[in-house]
């Protein structure tokens, strides 16, 4: 235990100390939140809810912001490979395990103090608060994309000798798990084809999640939900850890 | 008592026979170094010693543990510091120690105290809360030095302790390195390219080339084993010394045009005898000069070749890209 936090402490460390990229990573977010959500707000009726679409994308964006974040803070560790540090923390006599746990529950945190922001701007431009208890259930479900996606960065990174292979994992994974998700739109309305693509995205229950516990509705029932996310947080951590077992220096 | 114990120990990259079935012991105290050129092996020997790599074949004892049955214990007893520098620039002084200190499970007073006390004796202890990456060179090495320190470990591994610093830097590195080895008994493992710091520093030398030991004793043994020192001296009368100058103690003495060499061991003690049979024949000597074999030339002996000594390795290049990337 003791391992892990020293490991999370570090990450916390870094973290809070590269403000530019704290205001970096919030830019995109920020970018969608207030041009898809005011450009499209007028024109755009989500069936079967009252919410107008600003209110139906903030979870989206949200879950966004965890996303982009966990698998950036995961696949940092190529940096510590690059740099030299993880040597000094895999010569130690600690297994790697806590250190994958450590790297993991780290960059979780910061993937969720970035939604955190995301949904501190948008309370600002106007979201109304359905319920605290909903707060709560969002910020579970805000925690497990972060852990998953942040074990997800890792099993890559391990795998990896250098950031050439970053934009790749990008373009070809994560945008599509964003795009995929529903972050953007409702999957009921959806074509068949194109829904079962939809609910084969681990993104898809993370942001039905966070959206009915900000909104109070949601198309998927929040229980499914929470289970398929914790299942493939699960899966992750396995990966991630067995992986990063694996990793040479 | 024997404190690393390394029999036949093998190392293969797909192929690539990278350290070649050696065997040595050190004994406890030590200051031992192993001295080749690039790529010689000596990251991966001291890799596998310090079981982050596992070898081929063959097997080590470090600190009566066995590498292979017990790599965390080993761990616990050796401290290592890397060729390449290992670091979080982005922590300060004091935060890499900390972290460092709470990976290897020391309690927060004693972690703190010992902390301050290496600090001072690496002389950065009004450094300790500024950034790593404001730090030099020589003081990134010597703060890696003593991070390797902070859990007491009875063995120290050094890979190439001062390559890339100034004279001045190395020189004052090598008197801390002998002064730990000294006051707290700790035994060192050293690796190096750097003729002079195997001399100076270390009690014994291996030298490796391609992955084997080619020679392994005291550096002094080891120059006085390829025909010890020439003495040069300069006359306008080379015949009439060279018939002078006798005795047991000369190897060979060969004339040359203006100059004298004579081939023997210990050539200072000798310098006195050489000039008084020279005044006694009324020779004059115009100068004289002793010539004392260095490791380098014991390489060549061996091997037929010189080290090269290089600076840069491939992946200072490639961290200094990442740095780019990074836009630092
Ligand atoms: N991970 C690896 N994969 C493949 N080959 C390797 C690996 N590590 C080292 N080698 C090879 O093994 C040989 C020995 O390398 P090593 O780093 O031990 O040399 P060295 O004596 O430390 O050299 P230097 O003075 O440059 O540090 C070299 O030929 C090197 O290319
Ligand atoms: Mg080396």
């Amino acid at each position: 235990m003791d391992i892990i936090a020293t490991i999370w402490l570090r990450s916390m460390k870094r973290y809070i100390r590269s403000k530019s990229r704290i205001i970096g990573s919030l830019g995109m977010p920020v970018f969608f939140l207030v041009l898809l959500g005011f450009g499209l707000n007028a024109v755009v009726n989500i069936p079967g809810t009252e919410a107008n679409y600003v209110g139906f994308l903030v979870p989206g964006i949200v879950a966004m912001s965890v996303l982009f974040t966990s698998v950036f803070s995961g696949i940092q560790i190529i940096w510590d490979k690059q740099f030299g540090f993880l040597k000094e923390t895999l010569v130690a006599p600690v297994s790697r395990l806590e250190i994958m746990l450590g790297q993991t529950l780290g960059g979780a945190t910061t993937a969720f103090i970035q939604g955190l922001l995301i949904l501190v701007f948008s309370l600002i431009i106007g979201l109304t608060i359905v319920s605290a208890g909903g707060f709560l259930i969002a910020f579970g479900f805000m925690i497990l994309i972060g852990i998953a996606f942040t074990s997800f960065g890792i099993a890559i990174a391990s795998r990896m000798e250098d950031m050439h292979g970053f934009q790749l994992i990008m373009n070809f994974i994560i945008f599509p798990v964003f795009g995929l998700s529903g972050a953007l739109f409702p999957i009921d309305t959806l074509p068949v084809w194109l829904r079962s693509l939809t609910l084969a995205d681990p993104l898809t229950y993370g942001v039905e999640g966070i959206r009915y516990g900000l909104t109070g509705t949601s198309q998927l029932d929040p229980l499914l939900s929470f289970g398929v996310l914790t299942a493939f947080t699960v899966a992750m951590i396995g990966a991630g850890a067995h992986l990063f077992r694996k990793v040479q220096i | 008592m024997v404190a690393i114990r390394v029999s036949q120990l093998t190392k293969q990259f797909n192929g690539l026979v990278a350290v070649d079935n050696i065997s040595f012991d050190i004994q406890e105290g030590e200051i031992f170094g192993l001295l080749g050129p690039n790529g010689a092996g000596k990251t991966t020997i001291l890799s596998m010693l310090a079981t982050i790599l596992e070898s081929t074949a063959g097997e080590a004892v470090v600190n009566g543990i066995s590498i292979a049955a017990n790599p965390d214990a080993v761990r616990k007893s050796i401290g290592i510091v890397f060729q390449d520098q290992s670091l979080d620039e982005e922590l300060t002084a004091f935060e890499n120690m900390d972290f460092h200190g709470r990976l290897y499970r020391i309690p927060k007073a004693v972690r703190r105290e010992r902390i301050s006390t290496l600090l001072e004796l690496v002389g950065l202890a009004d450094r300790k809360d500024d950034f790593v990456k404001t730090f030099s060179g020589g003081m990134r090495r010597r703060l890696e030095i003593a991070r390797g320190l902070l859990h007491e470990p009875k063995v120290l591994f050094l890979d190439e302790p001062t390559l890339g610093l100034d004279p001045q830097t190395r020189n004052h590195l090598w008197e801390y390195i002998e002064r730990l080895n000294k006051e707290k008994r700790i035994t060192i493992i050293l690796t190096t390219h750097y003729m002079d710091e195997a001399d100076k520093l270390c009690g014994r030398v291996a030298i490796i080339d391609k992955g084997k030991i080619i020679a392994m004793d005291t550096p002094q043994n080891l120059k006085n084993q390829i025909g010890g020192d020439v003495v040069t001296i300069t006359s306008t009368k080379i015949a009439a010394l060279a018939d002078a100058i006798s005795g047991s103690w000369i190897k060979t003495k060969e004339q040359h045009d203006g100059f004298l060499t004579i081939h023997l061991e210990n050539a200072e003690t000798h310098i006195a005898t050489i000039v008084t049979a020279a005044e006694k024949q009324n020779i004059p000597i115009a100068a004289i000069s002793i010539h004392k074999p260095t490791l380098e030339s014991v390489f060549l002996h061996f091997t037929g070749r010189t080290i090269r000594e290089e600076d840069a390795s491939n992946k200072d290049h490639m961290r200094m890209r990442a740095r780019l990337w990074r836009g630092k």
